[in-house]
């Protein structure tokens, strides 16, 4: 009922739109930058200078160094049990922890967990963003939110310059109605003197391995 | 549902004299303004963006009924379920029966405008249904038991020792120190638990794409992820405004909002969902479209693009209104210039008649507006109609009172104005205007009552009017 007289007074209210006027009609001028002529170089250069802007600590690697490296990282942090999503490769992976696929883990399991290592769907440069989207290496929603670390696997050919071209790649992963999670550092409040404090709720460490 | 708001003029001077609040408040809105103008300027095609925002957003408004329709066909296709609301009560109802349904005694709640416009939480209260808020500033503010004063920030009246004692007081953590981290780790102690078992979030939306049914919740603190990924049921209450067409048209709005909202190249997390997802985050999504009020400022050819707002809070931190009374003089849950035409419009010009006049025009709100609002045009356009409500429904001490003739003043020039070229010459003109009848020296419009009413020896040192009269003399 309400559906009806909310649409029924939306036309009142619109009576001075010409009743044969479509979207179409509103032409949207977009004359904003969707590309940019960039080298890989530069392109990487800036999403990493980007992203530490947020405090965040990126290792640039070669994928032989991928093991290598995520040994080092969980070394440094003391981190025993990593939750990976179940279709983490095995030659990543190192020894001497207890890396737990997420077969439909609880919250609380999740919860207990030291970290997670996901990889991403795309990066993009110009604002140090990482973006997950249920694909390749990233698992569902919950475990890169509730472990207190996050290690997030960003391959050079994923990262692209603009904001407009992240949107882009990502609307295949929408259209097969994937959930969307842009991440830009660790979780921050500013609410208390607008001082910044990094970690609030979600992960309050995010470390990338950008690998060229 | 309208409730008539205190005048702005009476309570403003109070707020004025709060020297907490106006320090908070001098330093959060001076720094975040800087940062925005450095994150800001650092992108080249800004103004195309902005041009672009309020072209889609205009696209939206004018053809609502068609996205409104468009919008639920997508989110009922993908697994949601939706309600319509007319009125705040008819929201809060809505919502109460679903959290009933499921047999929850609480909720957990991500920051909403658009709940804290219908008092969602009262109405739950009111069921025996408590609402826990997640937002660190919203957090602080409910166990404070006090209303927002800023949009973003809305915890700015209150310092860290403040928060700390609080905190000590009402969630039992008696070693706190007043170090921001310290208390934040205090919040998400707090918090986690009820992360892990609370059944069902509530959440309002930033966006919703009428193409593909997604919704995006834009946030810092990670409570939004939570809100809207662990529990079993997520309640979404939007206001029928916050529509955008494609998922394509991110692409400008992800640019702009964090920009000018946070001052941020981007936020920390942007969540986007597509109804149901199986096997990831909640397997129940409502969503409520709210209207409360929207079709009266839709109806409004110059105060329709009110509608265009994204809730980013930039005009209140260039308004120099704003930064000496802070948000709780406006008395609504939208404070500052937004707040100011927003509101009057949303609960009948006649609650809110001094509202329109909690602003100089200096034009600085639409100047950094992302989706380009001519907020000094709706003002001067809801003076007129509040003159012209009081010149049809006043008393005949309305009539004669200094504020109506002030304001019949004002109604004259603008009378012979067919269309105002721009916020600036507005601006001039106000002000020009009002010296002119010897009415007001220094403020435009019914802040002048701040200087007839209040006994001027308790202010501090610097009173608006004194800041307000140095200021001008600087320009
Ligand atoms: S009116 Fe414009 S500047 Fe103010 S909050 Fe809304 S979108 Fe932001």
């Amino acid at each position: 009922m309400s559906k009806e007289s909310m649409l029924a007074a939306i036309r009142i209210a619109l009576k001075d739109v010409p009743e044969t006027e479509t979207p179409k009609d509103t032409v949207v001028p977009r004359a904003y930058l969707t590309r940019l002529e960039t080298s890989l170089e530069e392109r990487l250069e800036l999403f990493t200078e980007r992203i530490e802007d947020y405090k965040v600590v990126v290792h640039r690697i070669k994928e032989n160094e991928i093991s290598a490296n995520i040994e080092a990282c969980l070394q440094a942090r003391a981190a025993k049990t990593i939750v990976i999503p179940t279709d983490f490769p095995d030659t990543w992976l190192a020894q001497g922890f207890s890396f737990v696929q997420d077969e439909n883990l609880s919250h609380q399991q999740l919860d207990e967990s030291d970290g997670v290592i996901t990889g991403c769907e795309v990066a993009v440069a110009q604002t140090g963003s990482i973006a997950l989207a249920a694909g390749k290496y990233q698992g569902r929603r919950a475990i890169s939110l509730l472990p207190d670390y996050h290690l997030c696997l960003v391959f050079a050919s994923q990262v692209v310059d603009l904001v407009p071209e992240a949107f882009e790649k990502l609307e295949p992963s929408v259209k097969n109605r994937k959930p969307i999670t842009f991440i830009s550092g660790p979780s921050a409040t500013s609410d208390i003197e607008l001082n910044r404090v990094e970690g609030v709720h979600g992960p309050r460490t995010l470390e990338v391995l950008l690998i060229v | 549902m309208s409730v008539k708001l205190p005048m702005f003029e009476k309570t403003a001077p109070e707020n004025v004299q709060n020297s907490q609040l106006r320090r908070n408040l001098g330093k959060v809105t001076g720094a975040i303004r800087v940062k925005r103008a450095r994150v800001v300027d650092e992108m080249p095609d800004w103004e195309a963006l902005r041009d672009a925002g309020y072209a889609l957003k205009t696209k939206v408004l004018r053809n609502l009924d068609t996205y409104l329709l468009e919008l639920e066909t997508s989110v009922t296709r993908v697994g949601g379920k939706v309600h319509w609301a007319q009125s705040a009560q008819e929201a809060n109802q809505i919502v109460t029966d679903l959290v009933k349904s499921h047999g929850a005694t609480e909720v957990i709640k991500v920051k909403s405008m658009t709940t804290e416009e219908t008092r969602l939480n009262d109405a739950l209260a009111a069921s025996g249904i408590k609402a826990i808020e997640t937002d660190l500033a919203e957090l602080i503010i409910k166990l404070a038991n006090e209303e927002s004063s800023h949009i973003l920030v809305p915890a700015i009246h209150k310092n860290r020792s403040e928060i700390r004692e609080l905190f000590i007081r009402t969630l039992g953590e008696p070693d706190l120190t007043d170090e921001p981290a310290n208390l934040a780790g205090a919040a998400r102690r707090y918090l986690r638990k009820k992360f892990l078992t609370v059944p069902v979030g509530i959440s309002g939306a930033n966006f919703a794409v009428a193409e593909t049914g997604t919704i995006a919740v834009v946030e810092s603190e990670g409570n939004g992820r939570m809100c809207t990924t662990l529990p079993k049921v997520l309640i979404t209450m939007m206001g029928i405004e916050k529509i955008i067409p494609t998922w394509q048209d991110f692409e400008v709005f992800m640019q702009t909002l964090p920009r000018s909202s946070t001052a941020e190249r981007m936020n920390p997390y942007n969540s986007f969902w597509t109804g149901v997802h199986e096997g990831d985050g909640p397997q129940e999504f409502h969503l409520v479209l709210v209207d409360n009020g929207r079709t009266e400022v839709l109806k409004d050819e110059i105060g329709r693009q009110t509608l265009n707002c994204i809730r980013c809070s930039a005009c209140l931190n260039v308004c120099p209104v704003y930064e000496r009374t802070g948000g709780h003089a406006y008395h609504s849950v939208y404070p500052g210039p937004i707040g100011a035409i927003l509101t009057p419009q949303l609960i009948g010009i006649e609650n809110a008649s001094s509202l329109p006049y909690a602003s100089s025009l200096c034009g600085a709100c639409y100047e950094v507006c992302p989706v380009k609002i001519n907020i000094p045009e709706v003002l001067v356009h809801l003076r007129g109609r509040a003159i012209k409500y009081k010149k049809d429904h006043g008393t005949l001490k309305d009539k004669l009172s200094p504020e109506h003739l002030g304001m019949q003043a004002v109604a004259k020039v603008f009378a012979n104005q067919s269309r105002y070229e721009s916020a600036q010459k507005l601006a001039r003109m106000g002000q020009g205007v009002l010296a002119k009848e010897g009415y007001i020296s220094s403020l435009p419009g019914y802040l002048s009552g701040w200087t007839a009413m209040r006994d001027l020896k308790t202010l501090p040192q610097e009173s608006f009017r004194d800041w307000w009269r140095k200021r001008e003399g600087q320009k």
